[in-house]
């Protein structure tokens, strides 16, 4: 079966999402790669969305974070401010799954504003849920598309945390969780050395080249001499992806975005 | 002790000029109607605040409502940006406004400070972020007993509080359900409160453990039945994804925002004029 981009980075993100993990959940590809990994390999993934449905298992990829059917699906659900503190804050919580509108070369999310902070160039919509979860879960995934404008070599603000300047900068200021573990995307996966923090590329997508790669990139990526072609996705992991992206434009009229 | 009364007369007597006004929903159960009353009624130098400002802030931004937005997320869910807040952050039109910006985790537990009658919240929070470094409301303290650096931020306190829900009984007790996001808090953490409702029932039915705000602790209470839209109230409608993306290029350009504005809004008499424009209008479109 021929594939996207798009599909094999959903599909490499979703594969990464181990069966029984606590998942809380970003809107947009991270809610796409996560409910794609519950459909298939990983049934008893708990879902949790930073608007209260704990295990939820939407029949369709939700539009918003706070959509109807993720309240209906879900083994309960609570207010807003008991996920922040009992459920995130708490430690429960394996992997954060978030999305960024630009990384930098240490794994630093910055979603709220291009150019200076009183004068914006691009005024994007801000932190919500994320800095939180980028220092408490106990391991972040973050998924975005590759282009030289998202890679960038320095950030113009940090909305949350990575690994700040690399090396033990992260522990130093007394972040809890491992931090970005992985950076999937429709190019390849990235992951951070184990010293420098650096994030290098270890995984490479079929019909991708390491060119292709370092020219999205904005700065000089330093590849894996390990580096591995991702696999390819199979048939089914395909097949329940196009059904849930069909399902989804049926109810909604699109595919989600952010929220 | 609530009032049953009509949410022209709520907002009438209790938002005023200048006051800190929270209209609180995590995508569901958004107070839409409550929104466009108080720009019908031309609120000027407000302090709005809400963890995720989207279509009705736009709207009370771009009509000049606000002075000032404290937020944690301000965008189109599903959708998109804001035009009317960006156009306020990026050029000040229709004049400067502003910010105040959190992540989520700080807001709500800024709410919960606000309900419990406490100055500030503490939160393990924005580690490594740069926003202590633009929002000097954002500090941190030292753990008594350990000496941890933790979070702390001023609790929120607005004057009045908005919210919707499903329903009330005639002595005004309000049943919520679903996505609750931060309305309880943001009520409780209010001077004076306002709650739409999609009906007044004889009976709650509400289970022992259900979100009652009971009524002596609120001040008005307005049966507006479809009042979230287009947000949704679960049991009770759907949220529009249509109009969401509709409001997209609407909001996109002044002229056409403002005629909309005045159209829909400002030309109508209450919420079901409103929606009855807006069918129209929509078929228009189609």
């Amino acid at each position: 079966m021929d594939f996207t981009a798009t599909e094999i980075m959903t599909v490499a993100a979703s594969r990464l999402l181990k069966d029984g993990t606590v998942c809380f959940v970003g809107i947009g590809l991270p809610s796409t790669a996560a409910n794609l990994a519950r459909l298939t390999h990983a049934p008893e993934v708990v879902l949790i969305y930073e608007s209260g449905p704990i295990g939820a298992k939407p029949t369709v990829l939700p539009l918003s974070i706070g959509d109807g059917d993720l309240a209906l699906t879900a083994d309960t659900v609570v207010g807003t401010p008991e996920i922040f503190r009992y459920w995130l804050q708490g430690g429960r919580i394996d992997v954060g799954f978030l999305g960024a509108a630009q990384v930098d070369r240490f794994a630093n999310i910055n979603t709220t504003v291009i150019g200076p902070y009183d004068a914006p160039k691009v005024r994007l919509p801000g932190a919500g849920g994320a800095p939180e979860i980028a220092s408490q879960a106990k391991e972040v995934f973050i998924v975005l598309k590759h282009n030289p404008k998202a890679f960038v070599a320095k950030l113009p603000f940090v909305t949350s945390a990575g690994y700040l300047d690399g090396g033990d900068a992260r522990a130093k200021a007394g972040i809890p969780g491992a931090g970005p573990t992985a950076v999937i995307t429709d190019l390849g996966i990235l992951t951070p050395d184990p010293v420098s923090k650096e994030l290098t590329l270890t995984g490479i997508h079929p019909g991708v080249t390491v060119e292709q790669v370092k020219a999205a990139t904005g700065w000089d990526l330093k590849i894996s001499p390990d580096l591995k072609t991702t696999e390819i996705p199979d048939a089914e992991t395909l097949t329940a992806l196009r059904d849930l992206q069909a399902r989804t434009a049926a109810a909604h009229g699109q595919v989600g975005g952010e929220g | 002790m609530a009032k049953i009364t009509p949410l022209r007369d709520a907002v009438a007597s209790l938002v005023r000029d200048g006051d800190t006004v929270a209209l609180e929903g995590f995508t569901h159960l958004i107070p839409h109607a409550a929104g466009h009353e108080i720009i019908r009624q031309g609120r000027r130098d407000l302090t709005l605040v809400r963890m995720t400002p989207d279509l009705i802030y736009d709207q009370l931004i771009g009509m000049g409502c606000a002075a000032k937005l404290i937020f944690s997320w301000g965008g189109n869910p599903g959708v998109g940006s804001l035009h009317r807040f960006r156009d306020a952050v990026e050029q000040g039109w229709p004049h400067q406004l502003a910010i105040e910006e959190h992540s989520h985790a700080g807001m709500a537990n800024a709410y919960v400070a606000g309900a419990s009658n406490l100055p500030f919240a503490l939160l393990r929070g924005y580690t490594g972020s740069d926003l202590p470094k633009v929002n000097p409301n954002i500090r941190f303290v030292e753990c008594p007993f350990t000496g941890e650096k933790l979070a702390a931020i001023p609790s929120v306190r607005p004057d009045v509080t908005v919210i919707h829900a499903q329903k009330a009984d005639r002595r005004g007790n309000v049943l919520l359900w679903g996505i609750l996001g931060v309305q309880k808090e943001a009520v409780l953490a209010a001077k004076r409160s306002i709650v739409t409702v999609e009906e007044v029932v004889d009976d709650l039915e509400a289970p022992p453990n259900a979100c009652v705000l009971p009524a002596w602790a609120l001040s008005a209470v307005c049966p507006v039945p479809g009042g979230a839209y287009p947000s949704y109230a679960q049991g009770y409608s759907e949220r529009d994804n249509r109009f969401y993306k509709a409001w997209d290029p609407i909001a996109r350009l002044r002229e056409t925002f403002q005629a909309w504005m005045q159209r829909h809004v400002l030309d109508t008499d209450d919420f079901a004029g409103f929606r009855r424009v807006l069918a129209e209008s929509m078929k228009e479109v189609a």
